[in-house]
């Protein structure tokens, strides 16, 4: 079997995309004659055109503006953000315009636009190039917000994404793109909001997303040694989440372990919390442990880093905390 | 009763309508904008309502040179551009009170009321809000390979946002087929906008280059003749071009604004009443607009008292428009 990374994944997903529907646009930075920072656009130039794949200047605010426009005129654009980070800086296009529009109008019209960023530590690039801020837009209606963990997924949740009527954030974690893997052919749609059992277990529930999801596998993995069968969910959409799993899961283990990269406080882990806490009172047999970064920027040398990024041992450490 | 379209009323060869239509449009967009006044103060209308008395002439004058499939993106000021685009009237009472029927169904109230089917993409809450949004739309007229354009309204204002810059830019730059064209009040809500920017648009419009014009705002056949000049470029090059219209705010920024900041002593430039006495001038006769204007104030009354009538929405059927459904094309 061919090994494919985890960033052609999404090239090959985009390559699809544009090959099956004309009015599939990709805007970005760098993302046409230079293939994207991250090379995930390499080569869409050359297949489609500059009309189709088209470079913008660091404009993060009009490409986002932009975007609504193109999907008001009847295009699905693909934008893509280099850096979460670079977010902050198409706030008002997203959340005020985006978001809110086909509410807004009264239901008239809809806003097919998928934004693609990536977020995440993991190479030094330090506190304004490695934030994890899905929260943020997973707090806004209107928006959704995916997190793909898989090569599968990467592949199949973007064809979601981007067929969705609605205005949709795909975060990919920096740290994922050389990662190898076998992308499945023909892989069946895979629907947004629908988590996946990345590994069943009976013990305890660790959720995740992401990237984080390989650190709660091996976190499963050492726990297993113990005879502690721990049972590994993986979001994959953030926004909205599936609620429906999650208590399923709690229902069966009884304990629960939210584990995210980004910072713990107010995070995606503290809604999923709240929620259990209510819906689920009666299944729980210890509190619900949360697993996210330190309360602090990301910080830049190595050692400071390492240590920053939740781990599988917290993550341990946390299943330990729900009193099994 | 919707503001006719030159289609609808027979002009295919002139390049704009005569000023009797002209002058009829601005009177509609004058009367709702007093009733909207009246309707606010006396509680009927909630929420913040910045009326355009006095750039009536600017609304009526641009789009008397678009067609329905070109698309505008309006501003938080922008009931005369949402009337002139075609919005109907009905629909424009309703939701500016807050009814189920409203043209938003009462979710957006006049900051943001839109009727995507005759190409108004909307008013907008936020300064310079809709600028990139009818840069994208120019952008797709362009990409479906028709010739049609997307105008972007906003005032002298805006002209200190961001977004703004980076509009001008992008348009020039990927020759985008899109019409800035500023209302220039000379306010940014309680300052006058001398204090608040270093440039002129014209200046700004050089440096990116992009062909600028202006004219005086309160002359509307003025207005539409220069918009038609413009509009045809921008059909035929596909490329960007930035229109500035020196208007009055008559008004306060938004209804009860005190105004204690305002010393501008001088009797407002109203566009209605140089329409009128050109008219006059030209041997339409008094009586006969005076007609025209009661079947207007008649019409429109007709309008609120129906908007009156209708329902309230419900938070149950809000909620269930926050997204639009997958596999239901809106
Ligand atoms: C981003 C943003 N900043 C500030 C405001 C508050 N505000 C609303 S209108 C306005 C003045 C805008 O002036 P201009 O663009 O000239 O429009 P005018 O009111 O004169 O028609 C301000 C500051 C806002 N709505 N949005
Ligand atoms: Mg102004």
């Amino acid at each position: 079997m061919n090994e494919t990374r985890f960033a052609q994944a999404i090239n090959r997903s985009l390559d699809d995309a544009l090959a099956r529907d004309s009015s599939i646009v990709l805007l970005g930075e760098d993302i046409a004659n230079a293939g994207g920072t991250f090379a995930v656009t390499r080569g869409l130039l050359d297949k489609y055109g500059a009309d189709r794949i088209i470079d913008m200047p660091i404009a993060e605010n009009a490409i986002a503006g932009m975007a609504v426009g193109l999907a008001l005129g009847g295009f699905k654009p693909v934008i893509e953000i280099m850096f979460m980070d670079f977010m902050t800086l198409t706030m008002d296009a997203l959340v005020n315009q985006a978001a809110k529009l086909h509410f807004m109008f009264g239901g008239q019209g809809s806003v097919p636009m998928v934004v693609r960023t990536q977020h995440g530590g993991g190479i030094n690039a330090g506190p304004q190039h490695s934030q994890c801020l899905e929260a943020w837009f997973a707090h806004i209606p209107g928006l959704k917000v995916v997190v793909p963990a898989t090569l599968d997924d990467a592949y199949a949740l973007l064809q979601s994404a981007i067929d969705d009527p609605n205005p949709v954030l795909f975060v990919e974690n920096k740290a994922l793109y050389p990662m190898k893997g076998v992308l499945t052919d023909d892989l069946p749609p895979t629907p947004l909001g629908k988590a996946r059992i990345a590994r069943a277990g009976s013990d305890v529930t660790i959720v995740s997303y992401g990237a984080m999801v390989y650190q709660a596998m091996e976190a499963a993995e050492q726990l297993a040694s113990e005879g502690i069968s721990a049972e590994v969910l993986d979001l994959r959409t953030v926004q909205p989440w599936d609620e429906e799993a999650v208590f399923a899961s709690l229902s069966k283990t009884h304990r629960l372990v939210i584990a995210h990269e980004a910072v713990e406080a107010f995070g995606v882990g503290a809604e999923i919390a709240a929620r259990m806490a209510q819906i689920g009172f009666d299944e729980l047999d210890g509190p619900i442990m949360r697993v996210g970064a330190p309360f602090m920027p990301v910080p830049f040398a190595r050692a400071l880093e390492v240590d920053y990024i939740p781990s599988a041992a917290r993550i341990i450490e946390a299943v330990r905390a729900t009193d099994v | 009763m919707n503001l006719e379209t030159n289609e609808s009323i027979g002009i295919s060869n002139a390049r704009y309508p005569e000023l009797l239509e002209l002058y009829r449009r601005m009177v509609t967009i004058r009367e709702a904008e007093k009733n909207c006044g009246a309707m606010f103060a006396a509680g009927e209308i909630p929420g913040f309502i910045h009326l355009s008395d006095g750039q009536e002439a600017v609304s009526v004058g641009v789009m008397a040179s678009l067609r329905a499939d070109d698309t505008i993106a309006s501003t938080h000021r922008g009931h005369g551009h949402a009337l002139a685009k075609g919005l109907h009237i009905d629909a424009f009472f309703r939701e500016l009170m807050g009814k189920a029927d409203g043209a938003c169904k009462g979710r957006g109230g006049s900051m943001h009321v839109a009727d995507l089917s005759v190409g108004m993409l909307g008013a907008n809450g936020i300064v310079g809000g809709g600028v990139a949004i009818a840069l994208g739309s120019g952008l797709a007229q362009k990409l479906r390979g028709s010739d049609g354009l997307a105008v972007c309204f906003f005032g002298d204002g805006a002209l200190a946002e961001g977004i703004v810059h980076e509009s001008l830019n992008i348009a020039q730059l990927k020759t985008i087929p899109v019409l800035f064209v500023c209302e220039n009040n000379g306010w940014s809500e309680f300052s006058p906008t001398s204090t608040q920017i270093t440039f002129t648009l014209e200046r700004l419009a050089a440096a990116y280059g992009i062909p600028y014009y202006n004219a005086d705002g309160s002359d509307v056949e003025k207005v539409a003749e220069l918009t038609a000049d413009v509009v045809e470029h921008v059909r035929r090059h596909r490329g960007p071009a930035v229109l500035e219209f020196a208007t009055t705010r008559i008004r306060g920024h938004y209804e009860g604004d005190s105004q204690r900041y305002r010393n501008d002593t001088a009797p407002p430039v109203d566009p209605l009443a140089i329409a009128r006495s050109l008219l006059e001038e030209r041997g339409i006769d008094a009586n006969e607009l005076a007609a025209m204007e009661t079947e207007i104030q008649s019409e429109i009354q007709r309008a609120v008292e129906a908007a009156r009538l209708s329902t309230d929405p419900t938070l149950e059927t809000a909620i269930q428009e926050v997204y639009a459904i997958v596999g239901v094309a809106a």
